[in-house]
């Protein structure tokens, strides 16, 4: 007991400059993470990456200088405040203190106040989502007519268990998604079976699309490449198969292979799930049940499976 | 301050077991008693806890290597879909329940739970439902392979057209989970509300209790929701409506609504509970009363509340209209208030405090750790933006994994250990307890915190296969997981050589402050007996000579008789 009181009588300067140098590092650290944590993310090749980067990074900082202070306080504490062996006297008793407790409560109220109305400007910055219109089974898929202004499509995004088709304004059809850049793309989002999600990492962006609805949905890419676009909502046995790839050219490539590819031939265009599952039925149909895949999407461009990606 | 008084007859009741109090059958019998009924869900969910283990390492042996390789996909599916229902219906939340079981009668005095049989019969609704649940890996077609969220049109595809199949069978186990659920939060909620002892007022309750009455509150107000889900999802999958089917008419997105008004308080169920087992020991460990106790007690309640306004944050990319997507964000932001004033109480509480390391206190430090750490990607993931991009990728299972396993789980842990030798009178082994905290800690962290960049890198949950750019996170995942395995070696060793041969438990080995610790180890079969404590201060005085009950020395002479 006596240590400890002569421990806080000291305190004074030595304290203060103690916890001022322990900021100062904190503060300095959580920049360096938050300017770090732009590498932890793929490419940003659309419009809302850097938004969302932003977002991002700026959390990371705060969250850094949270977690480590709170973890460097603990940390202070199981080097100075052990108890020696068979010690079992007891600590200061603090029962509280309600002027620290209504600042822990204040601060973070403003912080995560002010964290909501940041994100809450992003979204109205980006506005990618469109409208959402339901339609009966088996009717045909409604045309929405768009008040936005976008520069190119709308071009159908049509998912499936477990193959993408992509049909554009001029009626050609195809397995990966060929885009221009820095153009405002708008998409029309279907599934013919499921719930699947339109998801692609380097453009930050994902879209649940929903059985018996119509979303539209528009984004602007930034950057030419080869991107990954991936299922994210689980869709059942191949799941993790239903990728394909999102070519983002300019626009002058972009109008060229549409021109191209409006005089080729129908053929079967990219299905690595009816693959393996053909591979599974010459295997004995082994496992557990399942659905079958689709057939093979009928398009004008049947892409390439193993297309190197960016990102 | 009200006294409440309950019924006198109570205490006077036979013992249910007529054999003698510490006949080992009692454990397999339809026993009324609380300790015995907590013991039993603690021991039954430890089990799932090793089967839901294997499961995840299986999961972690496909994922070592990008490609599908070690199952059938479809194989996968049904293995993750069962990892993680079995962890949540099986081991968790019974767990949980045992804990509040064997906790809720002695801490607050009372002699048992207000409805003794209803307790035993929500009990014994678990080993059936998990029966049903383990059956369903034998019926055609594999079992329930939906995930454990079983979103419609997914989960009532089913694929062979059989009346009796996995999916069916799951919607069935977690119905009677969710009523065997009600049932325990009915108990618990009346037995904390009428059976404390006289001068326990609710701010003179541990706040394990008031935890425990927040959380099962919670329990009464959302579980109707997703019970009410699962028999419609039932009926479309079984009988052919169409409450989610748009064939039909109905709306796969309804589902969503009742799924996540339940099953995101859910998490908060689970981790409440926790809370409030590192608002018991933080200050037994420290040897100071707990910072705040009042505001600690009442934001368990602002987390309740605010829990059951957050759920559209899990569906933020659904196709949820922007003002809705932003109002929620807000909501969701909230509950780090409450949840933030926690976490810095028990800062403050181990502050300047005399720290001893034991088992339990590392595994509620390492707890706090990992929750501070969980909590801050949890508030990255309630901003709209950031959550479209990380939402349902790797991001998301490593920061709930964070949550649900190195907060909940650790803290689990932490309070097995610290009530060990009240309710078996026997001491644990120190070491081998240090050891298992030790492969734990390094485990969950290898295993989770690398899959935080995989979900960055936009690698999505519930793939058997991936591209070979996330291959390195992966591989340190799985290592994690196998240490994760390891961990439980020196758990079980513990757990079974003490029980059997451990040295024998004082009253108070912690010299903790608390009912539970005024009674023999283990205490008799009706607590206090016919000397209910009169308590006079709050919990946690420790330094503060301020005796928790009057005549705290007669208690304490009795608890050393043997009996």
């Amino acid at each position: 007991m006596n240590t400890k009181i002569r421990r806080i009588k000291k305190s004074g300067f030595s304290k203060t400059f103690i916890i001022i140098i322990a900021v100062i590092l904190n503060i300095g650290l959580s920049l360096l993470m938050g300017y770090w944590s732009y590498s932890w993310l793929p490419i940003q090749a659309s419009e809302a990456a850097h938004y969302v980067d932003n977002l991002f990074a700026f959390e990371t900082t705060i969250g850094t200088f949270i977690f480590l202070g709170c973890t460097g306080t603990m940390a202070w504490i199981l080097v100075f405040n052990r108890a020696p062996k068979y010690d079992e006297s007891n600590g200061e008793p603090l029962e509280g203190n309600l002027k620290l407790e209504i600042i822990w409560t204040i601060v973070p109220l403003l912080l995560v106040l002010g964290i909501s109305t940041y994100s809450t400007r992003v979204n109205y910055k980006l506005e990618n989502l469109g409208s959402k219109i339901k339609y009966d089974y088996g009717a045909e898929v409604p045309f929405v007519d768009e008040k936005k202004v976008f520069d190119y499509g709308p071009i159908d995004v049509i998912s499936r268990q477990w193959n993408w088709e992509f049909v554009y304004p001029n009626g050609i059809h195809s397995s990966e998604l060929h885009l221009p850049v820095d153009k405002k793309s708008n998409f029309r989002l279907i599934t013919e079976d499921v719930i699947h999600s339109f998801y692609v990492p380097a453009f930050r962006l994902k879209q649940d699309i929903i059985p018996g609805s119509v979303i539209t949905y528009s984004l602007t890419p930034t950057k030419e490449g080869v991107f990954r676009l991936r299922d994210a909502m689980f869709s059942g046995a191949y799941f993790s198969e239903n990728q394909t790839n999102v070519i983002v050219e300019s626009e002058e490539i972009f109008y060229k292979w549409i021109k191209e590819t409006v005089k080729k031939e129908l053929q079967n265009g990219l299905n690595p799930a009816g693959n393996l599952y053909q591979k599974r039925l010459r295997n004995g149909n082994r496992g557990w049940a399942t659905v079958k895949p689709a057939p093979d999407p009928k398009v004008n461009d049947a892409g390439i499976e193993s297309r190197p990606h960016d990102s | 301050m009200t006294i409440v008084n309950y019924d006198p007859r109570l205490v006077k009741s036979k013992n249910p077991y007529p054999k003698g109090p510490n006949d080992w059958k009692r454990f397999f019998s339809f026993n009324t008693d609380a300790k015995v009924i907590g013991i039993q869900y603690i021991v039954t969910a430890l089990f799932f806890l090793l089967i839901g283990g294997l499961l995840a390492m299986l999961i972690r042996g496909e994922l070592i290597t990008p490609p599908s390789d070690l199952f059938d996909p479809t194989v996968y599916n049904g293995l993750y879909t069962m990892h993680g229902t079995i962890m949540l219906f099986l081991f968790l939340f019974p767990i949980l329940s045992g804990l509040t079981n064997l906790l809720v009668p002695p801490m607050i005095g009372a002699p048992d739970m207000a409805f003794p049989k209803l307790n035993a019969l929500a009990f014994w609704l678990v080993p059936v439902f998990s029966i049903i649940l383990l059956l369903s890996f034998f019926v055609p077609g594999g079992p329930a392979s939906s995930g454990w969220w079983s979103y419609p049109p997914i989960s009532i595809q089913n694929p062979l057209g059989q009346i009796i199949n996995g999916e069916m069978l799951w919607i069935i186990a977690i119905s009677l989970s969710g009523i065997s659920s009600i049932i325990g939060a009915v108990n618990f909620v009346t037995t904390i509300i009428r059976m404390r002892a006289p001068g326990m007022g609710f701010f003179k309750m541990p706040i394990f209790i008031w935890t425990v009455l927040a959380a099962q509150l919670l329990q009464l107000l959302g579980l109707p929701a997703l019970t009410g889900g699962a028999i419609m999802l039932f009926f479309d999958l079984t009988f052919g409506t169409s409450f989610f089917r748009i064939e039909g008419g109905g709306d796969p997105v309804l589902f969503q609504h009742f799924f996540w008004f339940y099953s995101h308080p859910a998490v908060y169920v689970m981790v409440l509970p926790v809370f409030g087992i590192f608002s018991e020991l933080f200050p037994v460990y420290s040897r100071k009363p707990l910072f705040g106790y009042k505001f600690v007690a009442v934001a368990s309640f602002g987390i309740t509340i605010l829990s059951l306004v957050v759920w559209v944050h899990h569906m933020f990319y659904t196709g949820t209209p922007m003002w809705m997507r932003n109002l929620f964000m807000f909501t969701t932001m909230l509950i780090a208030v409450p949840t933030g004033v926690k976490v810095f109480a028990w800062i403050a509480t181990l502050w300047g405090g005399n720290i001893r390391l034991t088992t339990p206190m590392l595994f509620c430090l390492g707890g706090l750790f990992n929750f501070i750490f969980g909590g801050i990607t949890g508030v990255m993931l309630a901003t709209v933006p950031v959550d479209i991009h990380v939402g349902n990728t790797y991001f998301v299972v490593a920061h709930f994994h964070y949550i649900i396993f190195n907060t909940i789980a650790f803290g689990i842990f932490a309070a097995i250990y610290h009530w060990f030798p009240k309710f078996t009178g026997r001491m644990f082994y120190e070491g081998l307890g240090k050891v298992h905290f030790a492969l734990t800690f390094i485990g969950a962290t290898l295993n989770w915190l690398p899959l935080h960049w995989a979900g960055l890198l936009g690698m999505p949950r519930r793939v058997a296969s991936y591209d070979p750019e996330f291959a390195i996170w992966n591989v340190l995942a799985s290592i994690g997981a196998f240490i994760l395995g390891v961990a439980s070696i020196p758990f079980i060793l513990n757990m079974v050589s003490s029980w059997v041969r451990g040295k024998s438990a004082p009253p108070n080995p912690w010299k903790a402050i608390g009912l539970e610790w005024l009674l023999p180890s283990p205490p008799p079969h009706e607590n206090f007996e016919e000397d209910i404590p009169t308590v006079l201060n709050e919990p946690y005085c420790y330094g503060l000579d301020k005796p928790f009950v009057e005549d705290e020395q007669f208690y304490i002479e009795k608890s050393l008789k043997k009996h």
